[in-house]
């Protein structure tokens, strides 16, 4: 039988306009045969929440470039929490610093990139997430 | 894995979390699907209005869809929609960009989205969106609405089992309503031409007008980015829906659509095993694909005491 598709929503929350980032890695998890929901710019973390709940998505993937990660990234996952979607697990990535990683990771984001990641290992993380998820 | 009884009641009870798990379940064909789908509010379904919105790409189908969700918002009504994209047949993945035009209902409870990728189905597709469908349907949406390219045959099935359909064309799309005429107005109750107020809408709504006058059909004209020419469009969709009810002619489309369906499960689910069979003639080349085809499916039917 075929293999099972694993769909993924791509995210950009808070007044970031700067999409090329997260258009890039949505076709790069296409061509590794995702199936990627993106839900435009500028978009709140009580939207995104609500968007993956009901696609029903294997993980959310946020991208930031405007330094409110930390904020926003956190929000996300109490918000799936909140509409008891927590088992979704939320991977971030864009202009991070590395001192904010343990935050983050504290607050429920289970993989943070930051620059110069290869998008051979953004494929890689979201490959392993989400069959870590199915077979949970 | 899944509590199926669970999330069957999740569904009746309207919630996002079970209705968006119900038809992962069904798409997948994961253990279970099966008793859901038995287990749903069947007069629901049978009273849900069912919406096909197809057309090219750049007609302005998700923008429309989007004001008819809203429209049906202010009339109170609880909407869902099937968002269809092609899967690339290379990688297998997909993008879905049709939530970006929605998410002004984004955070609206009673606006369900779904988006669905073909995966290279030939039938399946049409099969897992119908089901997909009446989750919605049984989890009180009313109407529902199914938006796709119109290019594929699995597309027309799809377009073909909604209980009425409109075909969105608009100017400055090319040559594109020649290839529309061979097909899809044939089976389109109702043609929109959107983006009236560009130029060329006029010509495009007189050429649409000629065909749809022949066959009974209505033209309308809307201009979804401003929110023009919904209300009319929505009404007649509903009338029409009442009339075919009325008529029997619903009835009769809908028996068509459910058969189709059940084909499409059918060779869905003979797949692998056509495959096996085929692996498993070897490396001989030497015969036909269509007479090896034939033999095959001789073999299937023998193998069940089921001769011809």
């Amino acid at each position: 039988m075929s293999q099972k598709k694993y769909r993924i929503l791509i995210g950009k929350p808070g007044l970031d306009g700067h999409d090329r980032g997260a258009k890039c890695i949505a076709r790069a998890l296409r061509d590794a045969g995702f199936e990627v929901i993106y839900t435009g710019i500028r978009r709140t973390p009580e939207e995104i929440a609500a968007a993956a709940v009901q696609e029903d998505v294997d993980a959310v993937g946020l991208s930031s470039l405007s330094g409110a990660h930390l904020v926003l990234f956190p929000e996300i996952v109490e918000n799936l929490r909140k509409q008891g979607a927590e088992d979704i697990p939320v991977i971030g990535g864009g202009i991070i610093p590395e001192e904010d990683l343990p935050t983050l990771n504290e607050q429920g984001v289970s993989k943070v990139f930051t620059p110069g990641t290869t998008m051979q290992e953004i494929i890689n993380t979201f490959t392993e997430i989400c069959e870590k998820g199915a077979h949970a | 894995m899944h509590n199926i009884d669970q999330i069957v009641q999740g569904i009746h009870q309207e919630k996002s979390r079970s209705i968006a798990r119900a038809i992962s379940i069904v798409e997948d064909a994961d253990a279970g699907a099966d008793d859901l789908l038995d287990s749903l509010d069947t007069a629901r379904i049978e009273n849900t209005m069912v919406v096909g919105i197809t057309g090219a790409p750049g007609a302005g189908k998700s923008t429309l869809t989007n004001c008819l969700v809203e429209h049906c918002r202010n009339l109170g009504k609880r909407v869902g929609v099937v968002a269809i994209d092609p899967s690339s047949p290379i990688s297998g993945g997909a993008i879905h960009g049709d939530r970006i035009r929605m998410m002004q209902h984004a955070m609206d409870q009673d606006v369900v989205v779904r988006s669905m990728a073909t995966r290279g189905r030939l039938g399946g597709l049409c099969a897992s969106a119908g089901a997909a469908v009446r989750v919605m349907a049984a989890g009180g949406c009313d109407p529902v609405f199914i938006e796709t390219v119109g290019v594929g045959q699995s597309e027309m099935d799809i377009i073909q089992s909604s209980d009425i359909t409109a075909l969105v064309s608009a100017p400055g799309l090319g040559d594109d309503i020649q290839a529309l005429k061979a097909g899809l107005l044939e089976v389109a109750d109702i043609m929109v031409v959107n983006k009236a107020d560009c130029p060329g809408a006029d010509l495009l709504s007189m050429e649409l007008e000629e065909v749809a006058h022949e066959k009974g059909r209505r033209v309308f004209r809307t201009v979804a980015a401003k929110k023009e020419g919904i209300e009319d469009l929505f009404t007649y969709m509903r009338e029409l829906f009442d009339t075919h009810r009325e008529s029997g002619e619903s009835a009769r489309r809908r028996k068509l659509a459910r058969q189709r369906e059940i084909v499409d499960w059918s060779i869905e689910m003979l797949r692998p095993y056509i495959g096996e069979m085929c692996k498993s003639r070897g490396d001989d080349l030497s015969m036909d694909p269509k007479i090896c085809a034939h033999e095959i499916t001789k073999s299937l039917l023998q193998g069940h005491g089921n001769r011809e």
